[in-house]
């Protein structure tokens, strides 16, 4: 502990302070990414990114979008080659990551050009006019099919799909196994989903010459371990590539990080291009191709004794990377190893880890980073082994806790939980929840054949982490051969001016958690001033902040660590002043007190100076200072917690530098019927150390169980087994809105951390890692099967309420859905018939005319023929605000002569991919007319997959009626139109159905 | 040209959010003519000569109005990128429903998704700020 940090009053510190942010925010001035235009003589950017989830790029042809006015370049990823490299990670196989497809695109989303333009709008409008040419390839998506011998090998340099396997001993697994009296064993798949702040990335890049150097604004939010990555990956040394975050940020939850990605190609693109670019996410790129949380598949098993000791833990994991590894990554599945015992004293773990890539978006930071995969095998298996021993869960985790008296406690894989008091926040939880109340009521539910359910959830929350964490995805031999890392360092800055203002400048891209108003809480008590006095600059710039790899804003680190440098960086300035007040008042430094912005003797009000006189002094009067006193006041202080050290030759390492405490418990009652969940009850009980801001702890509790709620009941990034991703809107990813989050009952227990001078733990990630799993304890409990899945959305949760299987398989792709598939197919097949005012010779002259077809294609702006029965065309189709041209092949098949012909055709465009065939037949009916019937089946992918899922059919049907009803209109005489042309039409609009 | 890209980029009202840019998450809303409308879903064209209000025209330059106090108090705003919208949203709402309840709240707020707050906080300022309103007025 540093020097004289015991002696802060702590008048601000734990008061529910008002946030120095709000005002700004509330009334439209905080600045975000997009608001933004630092330099002058922006451009635009707009990626094209690839329809299809695997897929060898043949060409790429950028003459058309070239020619539109307003495009300045478009680029691809071979023009960027020779000026980024790939960005690495801890994985050594051969499967280079860079930001754009090189030659192969391995997801739906991945970038393959970007264009640069005048406006926002003229370079989407280009990105419609690059031609692209690919070939196919068999994809794969889900954990499953991606791991068997005949699966498409993705990295075909790798070889499998299975790009690493690392297993790791910690005790005596295999004695404790054998010994148990009962062993408990549960498999569990757990999709992807993503917490989707509701600000885009957004990227502003700059190349200046002389010196080469890039300078980028971003909503980047560190870990900035990946600066010196992605300086290395554009080739220029690290002070060569300057980040600059704005001021505000919407919203991240770890998300952010990947916009790492981004800065490194649209840095290349900058200069590529020689203009300045901003590019801003939209939402559909966001939900296709931004990052996810890591999709896993899992085994754990438990051993006990048969009056409920835990005695051993097995975990088997396999985590989906996505299609590339991007860094932090393989992060996601080592954040909680060193903790693998959660908040239990079990000795004996054994963790098996497999890493796969699949044809999906690279995964990433996501909120609880880890902890809602690990949680949900942890507590999923001690309420199922609770069941199995007949010991209440609650009573089981009591007596399997870390005991209360043994902290500092060093897990067996080397985390080292600073404080805590397990039992008093069970018992806190179990009051506030009305525990025996509600194991009542659901007795009396159950006798009346009601599905009631209780579930609990416990688990630590690691904060401030590790740096040298993600390395133990090597083995030890492969770390000693590499540099030695360790530690987290954090640092301020807080700075007098001459007229004696503060300031504070901090390095850890807040996204809304309120680090400038617990900082102001922080230095105000140590300078004895009001927080409003303290100004807070949470902008960073690698150019002029005193930053270093751990700055950021992930893994709870700004109250673990972050803290405790503002502490360690005002107390600098505070002795400053004490010693500059002290040569004023003539008095010794220690007889100083800071307080109501007075420097003065203890204990004499009347000897003392105004705070801005004595902090002045070292600006107007350096030469009348005396010796032990240097002119100015601008202090920075950096620090790193010393229990960091690098992981040992066992694999242990002590990962994080405080364990909070989350305690939670759902109780459910499922509608048999229609297989809704209603919360009963939500009650959860945190361990923050000392609460800096009662008021912003609340928040995070709030959004974290909000986040954890929206896992377990709707969340899920969707593909089907063609790798099409199906859900890139807002409409198709389901965030849970204000009806859907109850009110929660939330306790706190404390225990003050001795890991900074506050006493205060990293919090924030919370119950968004432990909802998920408390929620389907829950579920599990009330409908007495362990086999439930995620997300519980109605169908799920009625199919498992009714003895249904609810597959966890990927769903089949649309267009592997026939006609006899009903469900699905239905939407994408069709017929209908039309009468039309022309013989039949007529009617299949025109058919087999161009100019014919040309006019009547809904959107046809060109037709030519290729060659006999086969033409190309250019079509532009728009759902809703959703346009996009289409480049299609047409093909006339099995012509019978004047009576059926079979019409086959393909498309695509920047918005995805289609293909379909119909079936024409026509029959002479009186009067010269002729009888048209047509039947057609059709499939797509790409972002109209991703965002038009509810829309396609009837807009399939709306355009293929269009066609037949232009024709028709084309062939009537305008004298002809009759009355019964207008009853079919009447009948058309009416029954809707037909044509 | 888009309504909400119109108020952004060219009349540089930046307390106008773009969050999806499809009319669900409401970030975007603002009011037109009194309404509140989601500026993602409609062009500029078609707001010629409408009174618009947005977020930076709730209140006065320099003060809040009673929401915006609420919202404060209760900490209902964390990254403050849906907020604007949200105000604009209540704004409307209360003119209509002087006397919620909570329902009420929670089905207005439905059209906003928020992901920092959980919309507990919200919903908690929102109630008060209405009671203040009526007894103020
Ligand atoms: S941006 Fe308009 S509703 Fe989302
Ligand atoms: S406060 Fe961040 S989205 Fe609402």
């Amino acid at each position: 502990m540093p020097d004289g940090i015991e002696t802060i009053s702590k008048r601000w510190i734990g008061a529910a302070v008002g946030r120095k942010e709000d005002e700004a925010l509330l009334t439209g001035q905080a600045r975000f990414i997009d608001d933004l235009y630092p330099i002058p003589g922006l451009c635009f950017a707009a990626i094209l990114r690839s329809p299809h989830a695997h897929v060898r790029i043949r060409r790429i042809d950028v003459e058309r979008a070239h020619q539109l006015p307003g495009v300045r370049q478009v680029i691809t990823g071979k023009d960027v080659l020779e000026l980024i490299g790939p960005l690495p990670s801890v994985v050594k196989a051969p499967l280079p990551y860079y930001p754009i497809a090189i030659d192969k695109a391995r997801y739906v989303g991945e970038p393959i050009a970007v264009v640069v333009a005048d406006t926002r709008y003229n370079a989407e409008d280009a990105c419609e006019l690059i031609d692209t040419e690919y070939e196919v390839l068999p994809p794969v998506t889900d954990l499953r099919s991606a791991t068997e011998r005949d699966a498409p090998v993705i990295h075909e340099a790798v070889g499998s799909n299975v790009i690493s396997r690392r297993s790791f001993s910690y005790g005596n697994p295999e004695g404790a196994f054998a010994a148990a009296d009962r062993v408990f064993e549960f498999s569990y798949s757990l999709p992807r989903y993503a917490s989707t702040p509701i600000e885009t990335f957004g990227v502003i890049a700059q190349f200046e010459r002389a010196p080469d150097r890039y300078t980028v604004w971003s909503n980047f939010q560190g870990p900035f371990v990946v600066q010196p990555l992605m300086a290395n990956a554009l080739r220029v040394p690290g002070h060569r590539l300057r980040l600059i975050t704005p001021p505000s940020s919407g919203g991240s939850f770890g998300i952010k990080q990947a916009v790492l990605s981004y800065i490194v190609l649209l840095a290349a693109v900058s200069r590529k291009a020689g203009v300045p670019i901003k590019w801003i996410e939209d939402r559909a790129e966001h939900l296709t191709a931004a990052s996810a949380s890591s999709d896993r598949l899992g085994t754990v098993a438990a051993a006990f004794t048969k009056d409920g000791e835990l005695t051993g833990l097995r975990f088997r994991n396999t985590a989906n990377m996505g299609a590339y590894v991007r860094p932090p990554e393989p992060a996601s599945l080592y954040r909680m190893h060193a903790a693998s015992n959660g908040c239990y004293r079990v000795k004996n773990i054994s963790i098996d880890n497999e890493l796969v890539v699949t044809n999906s978006t690279p995964v990433g930071l996501n909120r609880g980073y880890g902890g809602p995969q690990f949680y949900f095998a942890l507590e999923r298996i001690m309420e199922i082994a609770a069941r199995g021993l007949d010991i209440d869960p609650a009573e089981l985790r009591r007596r399997n806790f870390v005991p209360t008296g043994a902290f500092p406690y060093k897990a067996p894989a080397g985390a080292v939980f600073d404080a805590g008091d397990y039992e008093a926040a069970l018992s806190e939880l179990l009051r506030i929840a009305g525990y025996e109340e509600l194991k009542e009521r659901r007795a009396a539910a159950r006798r009346a054949g009601r599905a009631f359910g209780i579930g609990l959830a416990a688990g630590v929350e690691p904060s401030g982490s590790n740096m040298a964490y993600v390395s133990l995805e090597q083995t030890p031999q492969e770390r000693r051969r590499a540099d030695r890392k360790s530690g987290a360092n954090a640092s301020a800055v807080v700075a007098v001016d001459p007229s004696g203002q503060v300031t504070v400048r901090l390095c850890s891209c807040p996204n809304g958690q309120g680090h400038a108003t617990v900082a102001a809480q922080i230095v105000a008590d140590t300078l004895g001033l009001h927080p409003d006095d303290i100004h807070v600059v949470t902008e960073m710039d690698t150019l002029t902040s005193p930053w270093s790899i751990a700055s950021g804003n992930y893994s709870n680190r700004f109250a673990a660590i972050v803290v405790e440098a503002v502490a360690k960086c005002a107390e600098q300035v505070a002795q400053k002043i004490r010693l500059l007040a002290a040569a004023a008042l003539d008095a010794t430094a220690d007889e100083i007190e800071l307080h109501e912005g007075y420097a003065r003797v203890r204990g004499q009000s009347n000897r003392g100076l105004p705070f801005r006189k004595a902090a002045s002094r070292a600006h107007w009067d350096p030469a009348g200072l005396p010796d032990a006193i240097g002119p100015g006041l601008h202090e920075c202080a950096i620090i790193s917690p010393p229990v960091l050290d690098p992981p040992d030759d066992e694999d242990r390492i002590a990962s994080a530098v405080t364990f909070g405490f989350v305690i939670d418990l759902a109780a459910v009652e499922i509608d048999r019927n229609t297989g809704a969940i209603r919360i009963d009850k939500y009650a959860s009980v945190h361990d923050v150390g000392t609460q800096l801001n009662p008021k912003i702890v609340e928040g995070q509790v709030h959004g974290g169980f909000a986040h954890g709620l929206g896992a377990a009941l709707f969340e899920e990034l969707a593909y089907d087994d063609q790798g099409n991703f199906l859900t890139g809107t807002f409409a198709d990813y389901l965030c849970p809105t204000a009806v859907e989050v109850p009110q929660i009952e939330i306790g706190h227990v404390e225990t003050p951390s001795p890991a900074n001078a506050l006493g205060a733990k990293g919090m924030g990630d919370g119950s968004s890692m432990l909802t998920p799993a408390a929620i389907t304890n829950a579920v599990a409990d009330a409908l007495g099967r362990d086999d439930i899945s995620l997300p519980l959305n109605l169908q799920r949760v009625w199919a498992f309420a009714n003895g249904h299987d609810a597959t966890t398989k990927s769903r089949p792709a649309i267009s592997s859905i026939r006609p006899a598939g009903r469900a699905v197919g239905e939407m994408l097949t069709g017929s209908g018939k039309i009468t039309l005012f022309a013989p039949v010779q007529e009617v299949w002259r025109r058919l087999l005319d161009p100019s014919e077809l040309a006019a009547s294609i809904p959107g046809c702006s060109s037709l030519t023929q290729d060659e006999i029965d086969r033409y190309s065309a250019r079509v532009t189709i728009g759902i809703g605000a959703i346009r996009g041209t289409y480049h299609a092949q047409i093909e006339l098949r099995d012509k019978n002569e004047g009576s059926s012909l079979r019409l086959l055709g393909k498309a695509i465009g920047p918005l995805g991919f289609g293909s379909g065939s119909g079936l024409v037949t026509l029959q002479p009916e009186t009067g010269d007319r002729t009888r048209l019937e047509y039947s057609y089946e059709a499939e797509v992918g790409g972002k109209l997959a991703a965002v038009g899922q509810r829309m396609l059919g009837s807009v399939m049907r709306y355009l293929i009626g269009q066609f037949f009803r232009s024709l028709e209109r084309r062939m009537r005489p305008a004298a002809r139109l009759d009355w019964r042309s207008w009853w079919l039409r009447f009948r058309r609009h009416g029954s809707g159905g037909e044509a | 040209m888009l309504l909400c890209d119109f108020l952004r980029h060219e009349l540089h009202a930046f307390a106008v959010h773009v969050g999806c840019e499809h009319g669900v998450c409401g970030a975007c809303t603002i009011l037109i003519e009194g309404r509140a409308v989601r500026s993602c879903t409609q062009y500029a064209a078609q707001a010629d000569g409408a009174d618009i209000v947005t977020a930076e025209g709730l209140a006065p330059p320099g003060t809040l109005n009673e929401v915006q106090r609420a919202f404060m108090k209760h900490h209902a705003l964390q990254c403050g990128f849906c907020t604007p919208g949200i105000l604009c949203s209540v704004a409307h709402f209360l003119r209509q429903t002087p006397e919620p309840d909570e329902r009420r709240v929670r089905e207005m707020l439905s059209g906003h998704i928020c992901r920092c707050t959980g919309y507990t906080s919200i919903v908690t300022a929102i109630l008060e700020a209405a009671a203040m309103m009526r007894k103020g007025s």
